[in-house]
């Protein structure tokens, strides 16, 4: 495996082959937590691991260096996949001063008993020579916690930008020219849909700021290294951050004795006539992981429930709920679904997209216990409806929308 | 009229400015800012800011 990234400066992190759920999301290629280790005049390990993981942290350092010639531990985010070991670290580096910024102390702080510890506190613009090298810091406040930054290395045009740019990939390799581009770019972006979405104004910022920069590799905590596709990433980034629509229609649903799950299929029969993408998804036989992912760059949204209880049905509550939390922007939506004698679940759909500002194209459309055929004559105009919207905000957005950032 | 800094995402509220794209017309105090109101930027509740020295 090869993990240098250039001369002196290695990765030395962790590679989780078999983890499936990371705090629920599914990853279904498992994961890494990248560490990185520069040798200069000063030695500097970037970032930790998992807590179990330690040991194979520290073997790693071992094998390159003597652990007491580390003298600087950065960390750019306290989340407990980057900074879990670090009580295990301080402990086994015994010369290592913590670097990171005021937020990130006290997070830390909160984490782990640091009293021991030696800090020593940057903020943005602040710098530290290793020797050949330095690090300049880059506090990106919410991409995607508080105390979360960025680490740069002029001399080499390095970032290690934490979080961002991340994928959940466990491979034997660390580079984006050595795995298929489309894996890393999917896997790029299922993580920027279920954990950067919310912070998307954030990530627009943070992109101007980067692209002030001289990169020529980033190096992200989690899965491959980027150095031959920075283009296409950073392109990528600049899409999500505004959720720039393609032409593509989802239709997702939940259905108790299938007559939601009827006028879901005549609504993608509709809208798939029409030219466009579109997806039928099933709550209950696909996840939350891959709803998000695939919502944050679709231009519309049909989304059916049947009703339970005047509500909707749970796991098509869950999902709705998490989209909430997300905040995907820049949709346009409709809601369906069967009901017996109360109603409840179409308009328990109707009323979440409302609340995440979703365009709503039409009232709900509902069928009482079965759809008729004039309800599936209604479904099927909806999915046309759905799909002419999607064309036109894909070729809007296109031309450069109010809410796109360009890359 | 008294400045507000979100303890999350460091963006200051200014009331000269107020936040007008979600309704909030310059001018507005920070202690008048409904109670629904959230940080424009990460979209943290109104307990989250602290007063700017």
């Amino acid at each position: 495996m090869n993990t240098t990234l250039c001369e002196n400066i290695d990765w030395v992190g962790y590679v989780d082959w078999t983890v499936r759920d990371f705090h629920g999301y599914s990853t279904d290629r498992g994961a890494t937590y990248n560490a990185y280790l520069i040798r200069d005049d000063k030695t500097a390990l970037i970032d930790t691991v998992k807590a179990p993981f330690a040991e194979q942290l520290l073997q790693n350092i071992a094998g390159l260096t003597d652990p007491a010639k580390v003298d600087y531990v950065v960390c750019n985010h306290a989340e407990p996949d980057h900074a879990g070991a670090m009580a295990k670290v301080m402990e086994a580096l015994p010369n290592a001063t913590l670097v990171c910024d005021k937020k990130c102390e006290a997070a830390l702080g909160m984490h782990h008993d640091s009293s021991g510890w030696k800090t020593h506190i940057v903020a943005t613009g602040d710098t530290l020579s290793l020797g050949k090298r330095t690090l300049e810091f880059i506090e990106t406040p919410m991409v995607h916690w508080p105390e979360s930054m960025f680490t740069y290395v002029p001399e080499e045009k390095l970032l290690f930008s934490m979080d961002a740019f991340g994928q959940h990939y466990a491979t034997s390799q660390r580079f984006d020219d050595e795995v298929q581009l489309c894996t890393a770019m999917e896997e790029a972006k299922t993580y920027y849909a279920n954990i950067i979405m919310p912070f998307s104004k954030m990530v627009a910022a943070t992109l101007d700021r980067a692209a002030k920069l001289d990169i020529e590799m980033i190096a992200p905590s989690h899965g491959v290294v980027w150095r031959s596709h920075i283009t296409e990433i950073v392109e990528a980034y600049g899409n999500w951050a505004c959720c720039r629509p393609k032409p593509k229609v989802l239709v997702i649903y939940d259905t108790m004795w299938g007559a939601t799950g009827e006028m879901a299929a005549a609504i993608h029969e509709g809208a798939s006539q029409a030219g466009v993408t579109a997806e039928l998804i099933n709550v209950r036989t696909s996840n939350l992981t891959k709803i998000a992912t695939e919502v944050l760059d679709a231009a519309c949204v049909a989304f059916g429930s049947s009703t339970l209880n005047q509500d909707a049905l749970p796991m098509a509550s869950a999902v709705l709920t998490y989209l909430k939390g997300l905040k995907p922007v820049d949709k346009a939506a409709l809601a369906f679904g069967s009901y017996g004698w109360s109603k409840g679940g179409a308009e328990a759909a109707d009323e979440k997209m409302k609340a995440m500002k979703w365009e709503i194209l039409r009232e709900p459309i509902r069928a009482q216990y079965e759809p008729n055929a004039e309800v599936l004559t209604e479904c099927r105009a909806a999915g046309k409806l759905l799909a002419a919207k999607a064309k036109e905000m894909a070729s809007d957005r296109k031309a450069g929308g109010k809410l796109c950032v360009d890359p | 009229m008294d400045k507000y800094e979100c303890d999350a995402c460091d963006y200051v509220y200014d009331p000269a400015t107020g936040d007008p794209e979600n309704g909030i017309e310059p001018g507005t105090s920070f202690d008048d800012l409904p109670d629904d109101w959230v940080c424009p930027v990460c979209g943290v509740s109104k307990d989250n800011f602290t007063l700017q020295e």
